[in-house]
Order: structure tokens, then C-alpha cells, then sequence
């Protein structure tokens, strides 16, 4: 470097100043739309629970990064239940969602959704739409519930593409008259599509059943939990034999 | 601007036949996806995010498939086959053909663009023409850390068809937030410095066989007329005024968008399209300029 003459060295530091400046300004300011761009991603991330995703779409997290809003599944559906997001509204912008208490899914059996999907974020590997999982219907209205109640209103049952197997109708005793029954809708979360025909029909006011989403609607045991009786007949009789069975101790009994 | 002694041996329709064109083939885009939802009959659908065409022809927009890769995202054949179609029709007719023939932000901008040159409103922020692919760069790397495709999020171009196609919603919003930065904050600053899609398409042009040439720069008269209404104006100097320095005269410049209006506004006929190969008709340079 040319140290020795000031003249020319000058200009040359200066200029390399103003280079590196700039380069530092415009980053700066490329990464701060960055990080906003990002934080919004994130936000577009929280869907609100009566948002329901078309059959085949992943988890949340993989579908932002799968769906390019193209609406494509939304032209494929023939009942209207699809539509795309609007900016403004609380789902991600562009993507494909249901709101089962306008309109359901009725679970075509050719899932034309599915089908015109180009990118393959609603799962082209899914064939049979029993096996989609949209989500879990829950009776979370159980104080306004009419079968709950008593009566036999059935509905949500009735109309259940899987009825006996998505929901069942489990008898229990009456309380209140002391000789009815009760006739409890059941969800068996390993059937449900989540399709919602049960939202869309429930005969009060606001919906006594409703799908939400799997991780919401589900609670998990813990991975260490054995269930004695299932491990029981897993194993084709009690695990340890030969147990000793103490006398029982009875009370005002002497031993 | 057009004060020049020729413009009136060319008629109105001569002097604006390629923005005619353009206009016509932007509104022809959108019409032929909005034909389906009005009318019942389906050529295209989707969006310009990815369309089938009369139900076989898959297009997908390169870029937003490019996001996707970096959130960890394997698309399905139906998107790549999509693209790839898409980026070998680019390569060949020139990228930002998309920006000038297909965009309807396109619209948006120019009309921006004419309201702010009649009315002489400062030009305002212009920075520097690389920042649109920072912002390329950026987007991919946001799409990366954050598993989405970012741009989607702001996307003007995909959130005004999808508002036109779909449900309107905020859209409105974004597009008429372009269309006052590009007329108060930065003249021709959203296509020209920041838009990643037209950066993008521009890279995938950069050896893109139809171009502008400045074939008869011979005659050019220095009325600065192509200047004043192109929307990159750096990229018309070497072709135009590089004969000296043995430059071609062709555009080469990925930056152009092949939007014609030079060869529109020129009355000494300079411009035409060409191939990427062709050679300026080097007329002898006569003296054509307006006697002092």
C-alpha cells in the first residue's frame, strides 16, 4: 500500500469507508424487513381453532412452508367448503382453511382437493379419506348438549359419515329422573376425520360439538404409562405369577 | 416530452403500440384466470402463484417454489415440472418479461410513474439498483429460519390476483401502499430497486435470447426521449452510446424488462426486438442531430 503518500492513500480509505458503509446500511436495513418478514411469518403461524385445514395438510409449521396459495384446492372443491385466507383476517394469508360451521367437508372419495394440490402440502399419499385427520370433533358444549339433557336429539350421530365408529352413542344412567337414560355422543378421536358434518348440524344456537384442532383437542399420556389391564391381556394373563395374595385385614377383626 | 419535430408523422396508436400490447397482454392474464370464476368456463386456474391450464398445462411460479425449497420443503412433481417449464420459457424470452408482460403491479407502478412525471413530484429515495437482490437474498434466508415462504406474506403481485380471484380482503391495501411509495417516497422504486420477484426474474433472463436492440444508434438524435420513459434507464447507455468503446448494440442488461416503450417513444426508429446475436445495421453516422 502506497503509506508513504498521504495524497494518494487518502481517497483510496475513504472510499473504501464509504463502500463498507453501505454495505452495512443496506444490510441493516435488508435485515430488518428480514426480521419483521420473519416475526410475521411466525404470527401467520398461530391459526385460530375454527380454522380447519383441508384433508392431507401437515403439521402448521410444515404447511406455511408447502402451501403457495395458489387456491387450487379451493376450485377443486365442489360443495364451496374451501377458501383462501384474506389478508387482514386471523389465518395466514393465502391458504386454504373451512369453517365447519358454514360448511363442512363431505369427504369426497376421489379428495379432489388433494389431488389438485400442486406442491404436495395437502399429502398426495393420502387415498382413503377416512384415514384424513383434520381435526377432532369434541362435545365441549356439554351443559347445553340435548342428549346430555336427556332428550334424544342424536343428530350430530346421525349425520356422522362414520357413525359407530367416529361417534358413538354411549348409555348412561339418568340422574335427574332416576329412570331414563342417557344417550352420550362419544368422539373416538382414532376414527374422526374432523370433516365438521357435526358442528355444520348440531340443532342449538352455537354448536355443542365441535372440531378442533388435534393438539388441542387431545391429551397424551405419559410415554412410561402402562395400562395394567391392557398389559395384561397383551400378555396373555397376569404378569407376575404366582402373586401372593394376603389375607385381607378386616376391620373389628382379630388377627 | 414528445415535443420533438417527427412525433406527428406517427400516429398515437404507432407511438404506443408495444404498451398497448403489454396492457393488452397483463389484462389478458387476469381475464383469462377470472374467466373461470365469472363466466363457468375454466381455461386457467389458480393463481400466479401455480395454475393449471386447460387441466394439463401445470405452471409454478419458480420463485415462490424457491422459498419453499429453503423452508425444508420437497415439492411434489406437479410444482417442479411447473417450474421448470416456467424458468425455460424465461431463460429464453427474457426474465423480467414477467415484470413487463405479466405483472399487474406492472399497471400499478406505471400509473404511479405518469402521475409523478406530470406532475413533477421529487424522485425521492432512489437507492441503489442491487438492493432489490439483498432483498432476494433475504427473503430466502427469512424462508429458511422461519420454515414459510416469506415473501407470500407481502407478495403484492399474488395478494392483488388472489383479491381479484378469491376475496379482496386487505389486498387493496398493499397495492395502493405501492402505488403511493412509488409515487411520493421512490419514482420507480418498488419494481425497480425492491421487488425480489423482478430480481429473481431478472437473474433467470440474464442470457435470455430476446432482447432490444439498439440496431439503427446510428441515428439517434440524443433527444433522450428512451431515457425519460424507460424504467432502467442505465440499461439502454452501452448499446446506445457504446459503438466507440466496441459495444454491441444490443440490451444485454438482465435489468431490462423487454417492455418495448423505448422502441415506442423514438422517432428516429433505433429500437426494435431482436435476438441476443444481432448486430447493430451500423449505418454510417449521419448527421442527424437538430442543427444548432
Amino acid at each position: 500500500m502506497a503509506a508513504t503518500d498521504p495524497d494518494k492513500a487518502l481517497p483510496r480509505v475513504k472510499d473504501r469507508r464509504r463502500f463498507l458503509a453501505g454495505i452495512a446500511r443496506t444490510a441493516c436495513g435488508v435485515g430488518i424487513a428480514g426480521l419483521l418478514l420473519g416475526l410475521l411469518a411466525r404470527q401467520g403461524g398461530a391459526r385460530p381453532a375454527w380454522a380447519i385445514r383441508p384433508p392431507g395438510a401437515g403439521e402448521e409449521a410444515d404447511f406455511a412452508g408447502a402451501c403457495v396459495r395458489c387456491g387450487l384446492c379451493v376450485r377443486d372443491c365442489p360443495y364451496n367448503t374451501l377458501r383462501l385466507a384474506e389478508l387482514g383476517t386471523p389465518v395466514a394469508t393465502g391458504t386454504p382453511y373451512f369453517v365447519a360451521r358454514d360448511i363442512p367437508c363431505e369427504m369426497c372419495e376421489d379428495i379432489p382437493c388433494v389431488v389438485a394440490c400442486p406442491t404436495g402440502a395437502l399429502d398426495h399419499g393420502l387415498t382413503e379419506i377416512e384415514k384424513a385427520r383434520m381435526g377432532v370433533a369434541v362435545l365441549v358444549g356439554q351443559e347445553d348438549c340435548l342428549n346430555y339433557l336427556g332428550l334424544r336429539c342424536d343428530v350430530c350421530y346421525r349425520v356422522c359419515p362414520l357413525i359407530d365408529k367416529a361417534i358413538k352413542l354411549e348409555k348412561q344412567h339418568n340422574m335427574r329422573t332416576g329412570a331414563h337414560a342417557l344417550f352420550i355422543p362419544t368422539v373416538n378421536s382414532e376414527q374422526c376425520t374432523g370433516c365438521g358434518k357435526c358442528e355444520k348440524s348440531c340443532v342449538l344456537e352455537k354448536a355443542a360439538i365441535r372440531v378442533l384442532p388435534t393438539e388441542l383437542a387431545k391429551g397424551e399420556l405419559g410415554a412410561h404409562y402402562r395400562l395394567g389391564w391392557e398389559e395384561r391381556e397383551k400378555h396373555g394373563g397376569p404378569l407376575l405369577p404366582d402373586i401372593i395374595d394376603l389375607p385381607d385385614r378386616m376391620p373389628g377383626v382379630a388377627q | 416530452m414528445t415535443d420533438n419535430v417527427p412525433s406527428a408523422s406517427r400516429g398515437l396508436l404507432a407511438r404506443n403500440k408495444w404498451l398497448l400490447l403489454r396492457r393488452a397482454s397483463q389484462l389478458g392474464f387476469l381475464a383469462l384466470f377470472l374467466a373461470g370464476p365469472l363466466t363457468g368456463i375454466w381455461i386457467v386456474k389458480g393463481t400466479l402463484a401455480s395454475s393449471l391450464t386447460l387441466g394439463v398445462l401445470p405452471l409454478t411460479d419458480p420463485y415462490m417454489l424457491l422459498q419453499s425449497v429453503f423452508a425444508a420443503n420437497l415439492p411434489a412433481t406437479t410444482a417442479l415440472v411447473g417450474a421448470a417449464i416456467l424458468l425455460a420459457t424465461y431463460a429464453l424470452i427474457g426474465g423480467r418479461v414477467y415484470c413487463s408482460w405479466v405483472c399487474p403491479i406492472n399497471i400499478v407502478t406505471d400509473a404511479s410513474h405518469w402521475l409523478s412525471s406530470r406532475f413533477d413530484i421529487p424522485k425521492g429515495w432512489q437507492p441503489k439498483r442491487s438492493l432489490r437482490h439483498w432483498i432476494l437474498g433475504m427473503t430466502l434466508a427469512a424462508s429458511a429460519v422461519t420454515g414459510a415462504i416469506v415473501w407470500e406474506l407481502v407478495n403484492p403481485i399474488t395478494l392483488l390476483y388472489r383479491g381479484v380471484l378469491y376475496g379482496v380482503g386487505l389486498a387493496w391495501a398493499v397495492v395502493l401502499a405501492v402505488f403511493l411509495f412509488d409515487l411520493f417516497v421512490s419514482r420507480r422504486g418498488w419494481c425497480g430497486h425492491l421487488c425480489p420477484v423482478g430480481a429473481f426474474y431478472g437473474l433467470v433472463g440474464r442470457f435470455a435470447l430476446l432482447r432490444v436492440n439498439a440496431a439503427s444508434r446510428a441515428a439517434c438524435d440524443d433527444c433522450m426521449d428512451c431515457y425519460a420513459v424507460c424504467p432502467e434507464p442505465h440499461v439502454i447507455t452501452p448499446a446506445l452510446k457504446g459503438a466507440e468503446k466496441g459495444h454491441g448494440s444490443v440490451i444485454l442488461s438482465s435489468d431490462c424488462s423487454n417492455c418495448g416503450r423505448c422502441i415506442d417513444v423514438c422517432d428516429r426508429k433505433v429500437f426494435e426486438f431482436s435476438s441476443r446475436f444481432a448486430q447493430a445495421t451500423e449505418r454510417s453516422p449521419q448527421p442527424h442531430r437538430k442543427a444548432a
